[in-house]
């Protein structure tokens, strides 16, 4: 199966909630999704198309926060890039820890340095900066300023 | 059950030689639960890259892992470059490949070294790390440097390989590859590690994809991962190799992986360097005058397994954000699967058979009172934290018994 194809049977299950595709070349292709359904796209991915997950990338930007949930398809070597877009003020988003182990690190991570809310997450604790840092700072966000002292 | 016995592992692991914290609690000999502490050596290398030009950034991901130093600023060159759309020269393939190459044999010899070290047969490790000195040797005559090469920039690399030097760089593998023959054969035939390691610590194929581990953990356990073979870059797309993988899934089946993988890496560099006698030299370089606004992905099999990279570009002269996955951030994750219902002898080396690099899952010395948000960075206050921190452990571990 080639990208394309991929992308299209895709498109089929999931409709409307597909915003947007883009096919950069055979081995890169980013989807945006309605956050929504992220759930349902995490398990058609994981379990029916054997993809894997590598890792996840959070942006804040003016559009709010954006997260990218890179899969793998290690036959063909495509990375498929699942982006979604979180409220500005009250970034939330279920969470794929349930269903595979794979994200359980990095949604923490992502909860800990740009406060993104992982709803269900079986145990959203601070994975790097435990008792070290302070409660409602992330530094990964852009309002955040170093204390330059 | 009685109340579980806390053992600690680290917060300094005395044989690693690293920052972490495994806390086993125990029943008796056996592993019941098991929590990992770390962020003792966390960088904030991804902030830190935000500040940085894209030729500088080099430098800074180079220094995220001591040990493959490589690694990082190849997916780093691989994600950049498909923002640029740039086709590096077939000798800066060639190059690359053959210093990802030399640095997955000094590597692995790295980890048989610790394993025969974790397993009490420290003849292993004097061996291993004597045989692997030779390729630290290599690198210092091509790179300049035993370790963070400073190889790579977006085009291609920074020096170019002279022709002269590849007869003595054929020697010295030639003798590399007898004393892994040695090596190798101490450890596959060796009836002690058999019995120590087959059937410890192992991962099924289910574990390995649902927590999504990559490299040789990955295909010590039959899924054949790799992403020279997936998702072909550089010069490993033009030369003849196969992917080594086991079944079993246990630390011996890792070590055997891991072993045979050296002889594959000789082979890679051998046909890399007859690429090399078929290039002209100096071609090494691609002019990039921009980069344009985009994202790119960028992925390199490092020993450990495969690092990724996700570079989002505001088309200025630095990234916007900079995404980094080390191997290990996978990989380490996996030790609840490999740990628990062992004993803790088994346990110890079941956590090191991944060959955790804890550096590269941490990627800021800088740190905040949870109390009262402030900053602290003397240093007086931060050995004051740590004395705390060593004090709350002891009374945590008192109490437990």
């Amino acid at each position: 199966m080639d990208t394309q194809t991929i992308i299209e049977k895709f498109r089929g299950k999931f409709g409307p909630d597909v915003l947007d595709t883009e096919i950069k070349n055979r081995k890169r292709a980013l989807v945006t999704i309605n956050p929504e359904m992220i759930l349902k796209v995490g398990e058609y991915l994981f379990r029916d198309e054997g993809f894997r997950f590598i890792i996840a990338s959070a942006l804040h930007t003016r559009k709010g926060f954006e997260i990218h949930y890179h899969f793998s398809k290690d036959e063909i070597g495509l990375v498929l890039n699942i982006h979604v877009i979180l409220d500005k003020n009250k970034p939330q988003i279920e969470s794929l820890s349930n269903m595979f182990n794979a994200t359980n690190w990095i949604e923490r991570e992502m909860h800990e340095l740009f406060g993104i809310d992982f709803l269900h997450h079986p145990n959203q604790e601070k994975l790097i900066s435990e008792g070290n840092w302070a409660e409602g700072v992330y530094p990964y966000r852009k309002e955040f300023k170093e204390d330059k002292k | 059950m009685s109340k579980p016995t806390l053992i600690p592992i680290g917060p300094y692991h005395p044989l690693q030689e690293e920052p972490e914290l495994f806390k086993l609690y125990c029943d008796g000999e056996i592993v019941k639960d098991i929590k990992w502490e770390t962020g003792y050596n966390h960088r904030g290398i991804e902030k830190l890259s935000e500040s940085k030009t894209y030729d500088q950034v080099f430098f800074l991901v180079e220094r995220i892992c001591g040990i493959c130093s490589t690694s990082h600023p190849f997916a780093f060159a691989n994600a950049v470059e498909e923002i640029c759309g740039v086709e590096i020269t077939d000798r800066a393939k060639y190059i690359r490949s053959i210093i990802g190459e030399l640095e997955r044999i000094h590597s692995h010899l790295l980890w048989v070294g610790l394993a025969g070290h974790f397993l009490g047969y420290n003849t292993v490790f004097m061996w291993a790390w004597k045989y692997r000195e030779p390729v630290l040797d290599l690198f210092e005559m091509i790179t300049g440097n035993r370790n963070s090469y400073a190889m790579f920039k977006v085009g291609g690399v920074r020096r170019d390989i002279e022709n002269s030097k590849i007869p003595v760089i054929r020697k010295i593998l030639a003798d590399v590859t007898k004393k892994a023959d040695l090596l190798t054969g101490a450890v596959m035939d060796d009836p002690v590690i058999h019995a120590r390691t087959k059937g410890v610590g192992v991962l099924t194929k289910q574990d390995i994809l649902d927590y999504g581990a990559v490299g040789p953990t990955a295909r010590a356990s039959g899924v054949g991962i790799d992403i020279r073979k997936d998702d072909p870059y550089a010069a490993y797309g033009i030369v003849n190799w196969k992917v080594i993988t086991a079944t079993a899934g246990d630390v011996f089946a890792k070590a055997e992986v891991r072993l045979l993988e050296m002889y594959e890496s000789v082979s890679i560099i051998d046909q890399c360097l007859s690429g090399l006698e078929k290039t002209k030299e100096g071609e090494v370089n691609v002019k990039v005058t921009e980069i344009p606004e985009g994202m790119g992905t960028g992925r390199a099999e490092a020993p450990r397994g495969e690092v990724f990279h996700c570079v989002f570009s505001d088309g200025s002269n630095s990234p916007a954000r900079h995404k980094i996955r080390a191997q290990s951030y996978t990989n380490i994750a996996t030790f609840r699967k490999s740990c628990i219902g062992q004993t803790i002898a088994d346990a110890t080396l079941s956590l090191a058979a991944v060959d955790p690099c804890y550096c590269c899952t941490e990627r800021m010395a800088v740190a905040y009172d949870s109390a009262s948000g402030q900053k602290i960075l003397n240093a007086k206050e931060l050995i004051d934290m740590s004395a705390r921190k060593t004090a709350e452990l002891k009374q945590q571990i008192s109490h437990k018994r």
